[in-house]
């Protein structure tokens, strides 16, 4: 019999999330593939998770998976855990995720591996590939939990695929334990972006610390403007608070995986580049012609970003109207 | 308000990793330590919340006999007491060994509050801390941008994917702060004078009614197969600008059909 895979679906801007649908497309490779769904989502989104491989369902549309953080869904998907016992499950590498495997792992006593690139199934264990030490190594990894393997997986590791199945949705008691409303989500503030989202974005331009400032980035806006791309940023603009977090490519930022990504005034720390480093092409300004990220580049200019990029955006121009 | 802060201290930023190979391992021995930048995140909120409401703040750490220098920088930077947990059963723990070691310690303590960072700065599993939360039985509160505790009240700014979240909930809590939360203070002179006075507890497993078989290599139930290093991407043309570097990259663009 197959082994059951099961994936925890996330749900973001109204939306399955990519990450979801990627680790639906690997489960369905490996085994069986199913789906837990928690909180209010659109009509749609069973049929989304079906339409990408999940045969079966777990849904509850309660509300209380959305204003309370963590403990209502880590209580419902441990009892589902222990009543169906699937082989492994799936979640991202997502705040969400992240937190909900913390919590699961203590409650039910088992192991976790974080931070998955690849697993495979091996005479029912798992053995899963991780980029260590920021991604300067990287190791296999197996867990002697004789129940459920939990795996947090990272983001554009798997390709999602179209797979469809029947629809086979089963609702599940919500939590409904005073106890698990201990963390309350009071409100949610969207910062507003502009232009293509950094995950999906065919080209991303990201700035570090070599540009100095926060007024400075409006340089990288006008690149991207040009060329229809995203800007991101090195954790040290992040830090310097120059820009959101929500920008910040890397290990403990986002993933992207771009046509092209320019990395600007960025000197190439194991930990950026296990974010952006299956870009297809990487180039590079920096003025440091030693920093690691040349190692990584498709293209490399070793000069004064200050110069160059105006220059680059100029050159955009006229060719664009010539 | 006692509070406590889970840090760890870890080889110094400026040491060259090395794995051994048999034991599949960092090598965390005869290498300068410091203590996990993370970790000095986590003191500095708790030194700061304490300068507001009082109350103490103690350290908890588990790590080799290399910790020391860190525990001590903790303690000039003004942290009150420290705990140490130094065995050498525990050498090998897996996520959850050792937040039941960590766990174990802090219950020993009397606390209101326990600060984690969201990852360690050399193992960056980013689930320790909720393991604690779990095993403690505390709300856990995590990727904190902001803390503000209201009598018995606790709320955060949460960083989000999309922005952020303010997030609520009650003491006793744990919250884990993300990355720049804070510029951590430098000991002075005289914190470094006071944090030879104060006091170190050293635990043993053993002294936390843990078992050799529950912790160490012995209870890991993550087992690391094969390490190595990955492959490298092949570098690619590298050019000095000479005042055409703009221009060059466009030439590249062009000839990869992006423009
Ligand atoms: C647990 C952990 C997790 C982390 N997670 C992440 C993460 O997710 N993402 C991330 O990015 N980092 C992460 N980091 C931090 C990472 O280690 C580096 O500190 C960070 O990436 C450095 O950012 P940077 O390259 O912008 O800065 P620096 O390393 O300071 O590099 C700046 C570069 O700019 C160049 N420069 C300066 N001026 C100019 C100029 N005028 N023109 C051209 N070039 C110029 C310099 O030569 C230099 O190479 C993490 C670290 C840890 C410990
Ligand atoms: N050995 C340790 N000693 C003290 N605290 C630790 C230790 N390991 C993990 N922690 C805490 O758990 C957090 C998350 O760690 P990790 O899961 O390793 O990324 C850290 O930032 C610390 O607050």
């Amino acid at each position: 019999m197959a082994e059951t895979i099961w994936v925890y679906a996330e749900i973001s801007e109204d939306k399955i999330t990519t990450t979801s649908l990627e680790m639906l497309a690997k489960a369905a490779e490996v085994g069986a593939a199913e789906a837990i769904l928690l909180g209010p989502a659109p009509d749609d989104a069973v049929q989304t998770l079906a339409n990408h491989g999940a045969s079966k369902i777990y849904r509850s549309t309660d509300a209380v998976y959305k204003d309370y953080l963590t403990l209502p869904a880590a209580e419902t998907v441990a009892a589902l855990i222990q009543k169906h016992n699937p082989s492994v499950m799936l979640f991202a590498s997502s705040y969400a995720g992240r937190d909900l495997v913390a919590n699961l792992s203590a409650r039910l006593d088992c192991g976790a591996i974080t931070d998955v690139g690849d697993f495979e199934l091996k005479d029912g264990s798992v053995v899963a590939t991780i980029p260590a030490l920021g991604a300067s190594y990287q190791n296999t990894s197996t867990l002697l939990t004789s129940g459920t393997k939990l795996l947090v997986v990272r983001p554009k590791s798997f390709e999602p695929k179209e797979n469809p199945q029947a629809l086979a949705v089963e609702e599940v008691p919500a939590a409904a334990s005073a106890d698990l409303r201990k963390v309350h989500m009071k409100e949610r503030v969207v910062v507003k972006r502009e232009g293509p989202s950094l995950e999906g974005a065919k080209i991303v331009i990201s700035g570090g610390r070599g540009l100095k400032g926060e007024e400075q980035f409006s340089i990288l806006k006008d690149l991207a403007d040009v060329l229809g791309g995203a800007v991101g940023a090195s954790r040290a603009a992040v830090d310097a608070g120059w820009v959101p977090y929500a920008m910040q490519i890397g290990q403990t930022g986002k993933t992207v995986k771009p046509d092209i990504y320019f990395a600007v005034g960025i000197s190439g720390a194991v930990q950026h580049l296990s974010g952006m480093k299956t870009a297809k092409y990487i180039i590079t300004i920096n003025k440091d012609p030693d920093a690691p990220i040349f190692q990584y580049s498709d293209f490399g200019v070793v000069g004064d970003l200050f110069k160059i990029v105006p220059q680059l955006i100029e050159e955009l121009k006229k060719r664009k109207g010539a | 308000m006692n509070v406590i802060v889970c840090g760890k201290v870890i080889p110094a930023s400026t040491v060259t990793i090395e794995i051994d190979a048999n034991t599949k391992r960092l090598v965390r021995k005869g290498v300068p330590h410091e203590l996990d930048p993370a970790a000095a995140s986590a003191v500095e909120e708790g030194l700061r919340l304490t300068e507001k409401l009082g109350g103490t703040v103690v350290l908890v750490t588990m790590g080799t006999s290399d910790a020391t220098i860190g525990i001590r920088n903790a303690l000039a930077m003004g942290v009150t007491s420290a705990v140490h947990i130094l065995d050498d059963v525990v050498a090998g723990s897996d996520t959850l060994g050792t937040a039941k070691l960590l766990a174990a310690a802090i219950k020993k303590q009397d606390y209101d509050l326990v600060i984690c960072a969201t990852e360690s700065g050399d193992s960056y599993s980013g689930i320790v801390h909720g393991q604690i939360a779990q095993l403690l039985g505390l709300p856990p509160l995590t990727f904190a941008k902001e803390i503000t505790v209201d009598g018995g009240n606790i709320t955060i700014k949460r960083q989000s994917e999309s922005g952020f979240e303010i997030v609520e909930s009650t003491l006793p809590a744990l919250v884990a702060c993300s990355s720049g939360i804070n510029e951590p203070r430098y000991p002075q002179l005289k914190g470094i004078m006071a944090a030879k006075k104060k006091e170190i507890k050293v635990y043993s497993a053993a002294d936390l009614g843990l078992s050799p078989e529950q912790v160490g290599e012995k209870g890991a139930r993550e087992k690391v197969l094969t390490i190595g290093r990955p492959p490298k991407r092949q570098a690619g043309k590298a050019v000095t600008d000479e005042g055409e570097g703009g221009k060059q990259i466009a030439d590249f663009l062009a000839e990869i059909k992006v423009i």
